[in-house]
């Protein structure tokens, strides 16, 4: 009932910052969703925006946190030379090994759009304030980046995931 | 709810905030098309090159990928430092910026889709 240094990392990178990911996302999307005029008074559109700067902050820095610990603390520890690692295990084997070529590949690479976008989206919260609630298109278009964000990092996620369960990192 | 709309129609009004140009907005939303550009075509470009991938590879333990990520993530804050100095007090519409943006993050990740990268690597 103990984890090894590099399970507790892979921990950190998958379930710890992912759930926090998660949580930032359902609180932005809730926020950036409902901040519409004939929805709030005043002081709803107040205390809707500071939920929203929280929600979309947390998700940003969530993500810079995957996708840092995954490529600089978890990364070298897939790809080590020796035959154990998960990337020499799923090389090995011929019907394994798509989930180097294809799904690490994508993984590794689009995770980091994912940060980028979520924290274009924290600015524009950031930027308006409560005024956001004045600007439908700039809502709108923080909305959608706010989803592609999530859905590059959901692709990443499941890969993880997946090629966790197919070579895991001990 | 058409008195809910006019409640809310005037809440906002009520805000007493001061309104801000879109301009900023417009800069950080290209400049994430950017940085989303430059991750796919490092990854594309570190394919096709056995030098560029070599020159990325800025640290042995992460390899390539450590150039592709922080060159990206330079290349993303230097055009968003740059376009916010070019936009900041100027009215770009937010949905000329988020096409823009659209097009760049499409490239970006099609650059990153491996059977599209994997297609300019050199012949074994």
């Amino acid at each position: 009932m103990s984890l090894s240094n590099r399970e507790m990392w892979t921990l950190i990178h998958g379930m710890v910052l992912g759930a926090v990911f998660l949580l930032g996302f359902a609180g932005g999307l809730e926020g950036l969703y409902s901040l519409r005029p004939q929805l709030l008074s005043a002081e709803g559109v107040r205390d809707r925006s500071r939920r929203l700067k929280l929600g979309v902050v947390t998700m940003a820095v969530a993500a810079w946190g995957t996708v840092i610990t995954g490529t600089w603390i978890v990364y070298p520890w897939y790809r080590d030379p020796g035959p154990e690692s998960p990337r020499s295990v799923l090389l090995a084997n011929p019907d394994l090994a798509d989930w180097h070529h294809f799904g690490m590949e994508w993984k590794e690479h689009v995770a980091w759009i994912s940060p980028i976008l979520a924290t274009v989206v924290a600015f524009i919260v950031i930027y308006y304030g409560p005024s956001l609630i004045r600007h439908d298109r700039v809502r709108k278009t923080a909305l959608l980046l706010f989803v592609l964000s999530f859905g590059l990092a959901a692709i990443a996620g499941l890969f993880g995931a997946l090629i966790t369960k197919a070579a895991p990192l001990v | 709810m058409a008195s809910n709309i006019q409640a809310g129609a005037a809440a906002h009004d009520e805000l007493d905030v001061v309104d801000k140009p879109e301009g900023p907005v417009a800069a950080a939303i290209i400049a994430g098309g950017v940085g989303s550009l430059a991750v796919g075509l490092l990854t594309t470009l570190a394919e096709a090159s056995t030098s560029i991938k070599d020159t990325l590879n800025f640290y042995d333990p992460v390899g390539p990928l450590s150039g592709k990520t922080i060159g990206g993530v330079l290349i993303w804050l230097v055009s968003w430092v740059v376009l916010h100095m070019v936009y900041r007090d100027k009215a770009f519409e937010t949905r000329r910026a988020l096409t823009v943006a659209l097009v760049l993050i499409g490239l970006g990740i099609l650059g990153t889709f491996p059977i599209f990268f994997q297609a300019f690597a050199p012949a074994e």
